[in-house]
């Protein structure tokens, strides 16, 4: 296990993001809400470019109480990170797919020491 | 390291948009073959795409019918709608899934080389990054024009198309191939078209558009595929979508008309195709069923052979079960599906895919796959694997074999 240097915490905007790549290996960090996540630039569907796709929040579909459909909207709250390849999504926050719990993505832990970002590597 | 801190460094590409380099957008896929260590086999993508509306203008002008000529001229200057006279569905808007899968919504990269066609440049980049030999090109939006409310427009569009692809695409590059349209709604227009590019440079077969409501056994069509037999010319049949049927239009979304769409029109072909005996009448052509995925195959085997063995006075051409046809077919493997590997695994057993299937991008569509998705099926052999990567292609289409593979 090493301490991978990744930025400035002063450099990430909110839902901003740093795709780096050490030792062959590629790594997605992202700022979202005030915290860091982060995330192999795998998808586990067919290996495409996670950490390179688009940040969107989840789509969700809204129930009346008598279960009829209302349509579609945001989730204020779900951030999705968008494979650029093929669309699978995932939370931003958790790595993992909303309709399919064993499709997660590999994680790494970040940590933040004095203003600067690390990935335990 | 002292400090016990690794340096790193960023990636050139943050995130992929619609402006991202091909090479850049499929790089991971590169980067698999170096290491998984068949980025020297011979690859071979029997099914890609190249968006012909953005040549529009350029394509329009091989059109032979002067007042077509004339109404496509008028519609270039019309805004605000897809080019006049093609079968753009709106519907076909949602494919990039609302931009999150860029390379769908537009390939906007730069391109300096004046030399060559823009769309020549595309495709040597997607195939450098797939790591491919050959490419089997297709065209985008007139894969909907068998739905064509004029038949004389889809005529006279497949003749100009094909016409602007044989000058402008095939001569620029060796390894870029088609199956060219031809236009079933105007059998004569077939005959033209076989007999006019069947020795063009590039031609390797010809491809009915799947989405069409006219039973493709019909007596109009025998002469064309007796020439095609007699020729040597594969056949395919490259499925797509429609929301217009009645079936498609109780789905009100994009997924859900896609994911039946692109199976029902093959199934349907396939069936009068088997049940009025067509491989027994051209034993010798060589039929492709392109990206209805392969999850379908062993439902129309099963389906077939248990309805024919009970009603074998409906369909007396026929010498053996109906599998046993569809296993003498070809298919590529686009859109492969593996969420069940066991269910996949009897589905290549059942169609003896080591011999029939062909490997298939779809580039730069958005349920493409990259070669990588054949390489890593935990069942097959090596042989399996480079059969349905390249072999079988090269000796379906006769290709020359790559030098040095």
């Amino acid at each position: 296990m090493v301490k991978v240097f990744v930025g400035a915490e002063s450099d990430f905007e909110d839902r901003g993001r740093r795709v780096i790549e050490y030792n062959d290996t590629e790594i997605g960090v992202f700022f979202v809400d005030g915290e860091f996540f982060a995330y192999e630039n795998k998808c586990v569907h067919q290996g495409g470019p996670i950490c390179q796709g688009r940040i969107l929040n989840r789509v969700v579909e809204v129930l009346a109480d008598d279960r009829t459909s209302q349509g579609l909207t945001w989730d204020e709250e779900d951030v999705h990170i968008v494979c650029p390849w093929h669309g699978y999504e995932f939370n931003i926050k958790t790595g993992i797919h909303p309709g399919n719990k064993n499709a997660r993505l590999r994680r790494f832990e970040v940590s933040v020491e004095g203003g600067e970002v690390y990935v335990d590597v | 390291m002292d400090s016990g801190i690794e340096k790193t460094k960023e990636l050139p590409v943050q995130e992929i948009t619609i402006d991202t380099d091909t090479r850049d957008i499929l790089a991971r896929e590169t980067k698999y073959q170096k290491e998984k260590g068949f980025a020297d086999w011979p690859i071979v993508d029997i099914d890609a795409h190249h968006s012909e509306m953005t040549s529009w203008r350029q394509v329009i002008e091989y059109i032979e019918d002067p007042i077509l000529l004339h109404y496509a001229r008028e519609f270039q200057s019309r805004t605000g709608g897809a080019p006049g006279l093609s079968n753009h569905t709106p519907g076909l808007r949602y494919q990039d899934a609302g931009g999150r899968i860029p390379h769908q919504q537009q390939i906007a990269e730069p391109v300096d080389d004046k030399s060559v066609h823009r769309d020549v440049t595309l495709v040597r980049r997607s195939m450098q990054a797939l790591g491919l030999d050959y490419q089997v090109l297709f065209p985008g939006n007139l894969l909907q024009l068998g739905t064509h409310p004029q038949p004389r427009v889809e005529a006279h569009l497949a003749l100009a198309y094909n016409r602007w692809v044989c000058d402008t695409i095939l001569p620029e590059d060796d390894r870029i191939k088609t199956l060219l349209y031809m236009p079933l709604g105007e059998p004569e227009m077939c005959h033209r078209i076989i007999d006019e590019f069947s020795e063009r440079k590039g031609v390797v077969g010809f491809m009915i558009t799947s989405v069409r409501f006219k039973p493709v056994h019909h007596n109009s069509y025998i002469p064309i595929y007796r020439k095609l037999e007699e020729r040597n010319l594969p056949l395919a049949f490259h499925a797509g979508l429609t929301w217009t049927d009645e079936w498609t239009k109780q789905t009100d979304l994009f997924i859900s008309m896609h994911a039946i769409s692109f199976v029902l029109c093959n199934i349907v072909h396939m069936t009068n195709w088997i049940i009025h005996g067509l491989p027994e009448r051209f034993p010798n052509l060589k039929t492709i069923w392109i990206e209805s995925g392969l999850a379908w195959l062993p439902f129309m085997m099963q389906r077939l052979d248990s309805e024919y063995q009970m009603r074998p006075s409906e369909a007396p051409l026929l010498k053996k079960l109906p599998s046993d046809y569809i296993r003498e077919m070809y298919f590529s493997s686009q859109p492969i599906e593996t969420s069940n590997m066991k269910l996949t695994e009897a589905t290549f057993d059942a169609m003896n895919a080591s011999s029939q299937l062909m490997y298939a991008s779809d580039w730069p569509h958005w349920d493409f796959n990259a070669p990588s998705t054949i390489y890593d099926l935990p069942f097959l052999d090596e042989q399996a694997k480079r059969n349905i990567l390249g072999e079988n292609a090269l000796r379906v289409f006769n290709l020359d074999r790559p030098a040095g593979k």
